[in-house]
């Protein structure tokens, strides 16, 4: 089951293509190309695993076989706000798996799963590697240490709070102009 | 180059690296020393400094910002050190910078000189007015080889490092013949650091000696340890000692192509390596003809995906290729056939940064670091239920309990020690009574425990063992690359067994399983994924038996954490009347009012987090943990509270 391509991600896919000439048509090179893939959509959509495959002629199931084993990559779109629930040694002694109950029970997600209007996302990471701020929470590219079951409410309160300022001030500019 | 001579070209860098150096070093006020290293941003960095250059622009004082890597003090992040000469005070180290504490030493400190004593952790230097940092433990008693410029030097100019007599060592390793650094190398005793402890020196004779026309140097960054980062932080704090490293050891072998193999999942060491690069093949340090000795060198990077197996290095060479990242069968080793068929060679982050201190410095000072069979210093990454968690390095042959209690402080509040985890996944817990075990290669490996790639992991009482080991199988299980039936299956066998046990459904012949599946997913699997991968249920089967035992046969876990075995409840004697602090901390509702208006847990509802525990004030210190579940009272919940509950 996927999602239909959003007009975003039809442009994204038109970067992608114009991209492809910076990479050599060499095997080596798939890994760096999906890497860029998913830099620009976040995520590994089939048509851009079928440009990648055409691209380089293989075969789009050689192709999966490589994505798919490693963590990296991802085949379903994250939320605007990606959670990461680090799972390394230190967090677990710590308490985050749970953290990640709470996550899990607050966005009414499983680990893995997206919200359906795709604000949030929920998955766990093997290390970040700030082992010493344990339990750590990753919210976009902020890392957030010493976590705590409460702070799990406060972290996307503060989002939401957030996503209205910004829903007013641009309400704001649009009326002003 | 030019047709200046190596030596010559050197100077060069040298007089205009301290040029640019000195232009902040001389120039009049302050300088603020900010860590900007991942777990320093991770603290809050970025907005100390925010603070920091807000108060110096509105105030108009005369201060300059000098960002750098990381100091290794994990626990004091973030780390601000302030040199202030006009105020008469030498540089102070200043732990836990918060944004406001940063204000309040722009206008105290830096305007008005008073250095805020009641703040500092001490001076770096020896002075009369105040006691340094050296004074503590955990600063005297490391010794950094590796680490030395770590936190001193802005990882992300060239210039810093150079300055610092930076790539000084090539001019002579570039002239001298190949064999001589090898020799040099060798004599050093200097083993790999990765993990396993192969000599350095012969690996790079094994690569000299392989006839090919091309051969390649990969920088094994591929770090998948979950609880060891310190890769990462050489890599963000000083990346050019290990690119020089890296040059070294291409022109020991004869190499004219590298690569940094990094994992992608360390955006900020990404970026600061490739800018590293970009930076030496400015200057000429890297590319054609490096400081007109006529020797070629070209690194890349290559961004590992995320699969711990990757870190073996024939499945680090399979990925580089663009295939899946399994391992194969050794030898041919990397060193007669590795990429793409090329003899290659492969060094660990800390194994190619411990290069250019030997070279400088000479192979008998590096022996006289550290013991006979494992010379240098290890690196650890400290964590867990520790005082001062963070990146330590000491001399080879400390023991673990200088290290645990004197280096980092012991464990914190009050607890007892219970294990240490070394070696992530592949390592095993070990007790008490091998705190007296010497650190370094051998010793480690003769307790079951190994070197791993330096991470350390501190268990205080409170640690469910089983849970610890059943965490790493669920690591190397979801790892494993599914090549070997035995680490395939086995493992997925092992977690399954440990899973009954932490939910309390343990059998009479499980730990006997156990050891047998262990034993042969050891003999059974061709990687040192598969062949670890067993160690943590081992070790804990060995020094911990009785909790194992207790989890099957009482069904309780003593170190109260495995959640199925566990309850809490509210001690009515001690629970205050009216008081409402657990109310709102708990996720779930599931506290509620008894009829004499104290509070009580609803068992259905509890999902054990034990967030009531924290809330409850101290001086209440009402709420009770319990294994197993029944020895919980159970206090009837009123019925309007239910109701009360639905709506």
């Amino acid at each position: 089951m996927h999602q239909a391509l959003t007009v975003e991600e039809e442009i994204s896919l038109n970067n992608i293509r114009s991209r492809l000439s910076e990479f050599d048509k060499q095997r080596s090179r798939v890994i760096p190309l999906l890497q860029m893939v998913q830099a620009e959509m976040a995520y590994l959509p089939p048509a851009a695993i079928t440009i990648v495959a055409e691209y380089l002629a293989l075969s789009e199931s050689e192709i999966y076989g490589v994505a798919t084993f490693y963590n990296q990559f991802r085949f379903n779109p994250p939320g605007k706000h990606p959670i990461k629930v680090c799972m390394g040694t230190a967090c677990h002694v710590k308490g985050g798996d749970i953290i990640l109950e709470n996550f899990e029970r607050k966005l009414g997600i499983a680990e893995g799963e997206t919200t359906e209007d795709r604000e949030y996302s929920l998955e766990r990471v093997a290390c970040v590697g700030c082992c010493a701020l344990a339990p750590v929470t990753l919210v976009g590219d902020l890392v957030q240490g010493h976590m705590a079951p409460s702070k799990v409410e406060g972290t996307i309160t503060r989002i939401q709070v957030e996503n209205e300022r910004k829903e007013r001030e641009k309400l704001q500019e649009e009326s002003s102009e | 180059m030019n047709n200046k001579t190596p030596e010559q070209n050197y100077a060069l860098l040298y007089a205009g690296a301290e040029k640019h150096c000195n232009e902040f070093r001389l120039a009049p006020g302050a300088k603020i020393h900010i860590g900007l290293a991942t777990c320093g941003i991770a603290s809050g960095a970025l907005e100390t400094k925010a603070a920091f250059e807000e108060v110096i622009a509105q105030r108009n004082i005369k201060a300059r910002i000098h960002t750098v890597g990381c100091v290794g003090h994990c626990y004091a992040e973030p780390v601000v050190v302030i040199d202030h000469p006009e105020s008469g005070f030498p540089p102070i180290f200043y732990p836990n910078v918060t944004p406001g504490k940063a204000r309040m030493l722009a206008k105290l400190f830096l305007e008005e000189g008073d250095p805020r004593l009641e703040h500092i952790l001490g001076a770096t230097e020896e002075n009369d007015l105040i006691p340094t940092v050296n004074e503590f433990s955990r600063f005297n008693m490391e010794k950094r080889v590796v680490m030395e410029k770590c936190g001193h030097i802005d990882p992300e100019d060239i210039h810093d490092y150079i300055a610092e007599q930076g790539y000084s060592t090539l001019v002579k390793v570039l002239q001298n013949p190949p064999e001589e650094v090898i020799g040099e190398i060798k004599q050093s005793g200097l083993r790999g650091r990765g993990g396993a402890g192969f000599p350095t020196g012969q690996k790079w004779a094994l690569g000299r000696a392989a006839a090919a026309n091309e051969k390649i140097v990969i920088c094994n960054a591929d770090e998948g340890d979950p609880g060891a980062y310190m890769d990462r932080t050489i890599l963000e704090s000083n990346p050019h000692q290990v690119l020089e490293g890296m040059i070294a050891c291409a022109y020991a072998i004869g190499a004219h192509k590298a690569m940094v193999y990094v994992r992608a999942e360390y955006p900020l060491a990404v970026k600061i390596v490739s800018r590293a690069i970009t930076q030496a093949k400015d200057l000429g340090l890297l590319g054609k003809d490096i400081l007109g000795t006529g020797f070629d060198l070209d690194i890349d990077i290559f961004q590992g995906s995320g699969a711990f197996v990757c870190g073996e290095e024939t499945a680090l060479i399979k990925s580089a290729e663009g295939f899946r990242g399994m391992p194969r069968h050794r030898p041919p080793f990397p060193v007669e056939k590795g990429l793409y068929g090329l003899p290659t060679v492969i060094n660990n982050v800390k194994t190619l940064a411990s290069v250019p201190p030997i070279l400088s410095r000479g192979a008998d000072w590096y022996r006289a670091i550290g013991t006979p069979d494992s010379p240098g210093t290890a690196i650890f990454s400290v964590v867990g239920n520790i005082t001062h968690a963070g990146l330590v390095e000491i001399p080879m042959g400390v023991s673990l309990r200088t290290l645990i209690f004197d280096i980092c402080g012991g464990i914190p509040n009050k607890k007892k020690f219970k294990a240490v985890q070394i070696g992530g996944p592949s390592g095993g817990c070990l007790p008490e009574k091998f705190l007296d075990t010497p650190i370094d290669f051998d010793s480690l490996t003769g307790a079951g425990a190994m070197m791993g790639s330096g991470g350390m992991v501190v268990m205080d009482e409170d640690t469910c063992m089983v849970d610890v080991a059943r965490y790493f199988i669920e690591f190397t299980q979801n790892e494993s690359c599914g090549k070997c039936t035995f680490c395939r299956i086995g493992t997925r066998h092992l977690l399954n067994i440990l899973d009954r046990i932490t939910k309390g459904e343990g059998r009479e012949g499980d730990m006997a399983e156990l050891e047998r599946l262990s034993i042969d997913i050891k003999n059974g699997s061709l990687c040192g994924l598969g062949k670890t991968a067993p160690n943590p249920v081992l070790t804990s089967l060995e020094y911990f038996k009785d909790e194992y035992e207790a989890h099957i046969y009482e069904k309780r876990c003593p170190g109260m954490m495995c959640r199925p075995l566990t309850a809490f409840y509210i001690d009515l004697d001690k629970c205050a009347r009216g008081c409402d602090a657990c109310v709102g901390c708990c996720p779930v509702d599931a506290v509620f009012t008894t009829r004499n208006r104290k509070k009580g847990i609803d068992q259905e509802l509890c999902v054990k987090c034990g967030e009531c525990m924290v809330a409850c004030p101290p001086e209440y210190d009402a709420v009770v943990k319990v294994s197993p579940p029944e020895l919980a009272p159970i206090i009837e919940r009123p019925e309007e509270s239910k109701e009360k509950n639905a709506k």
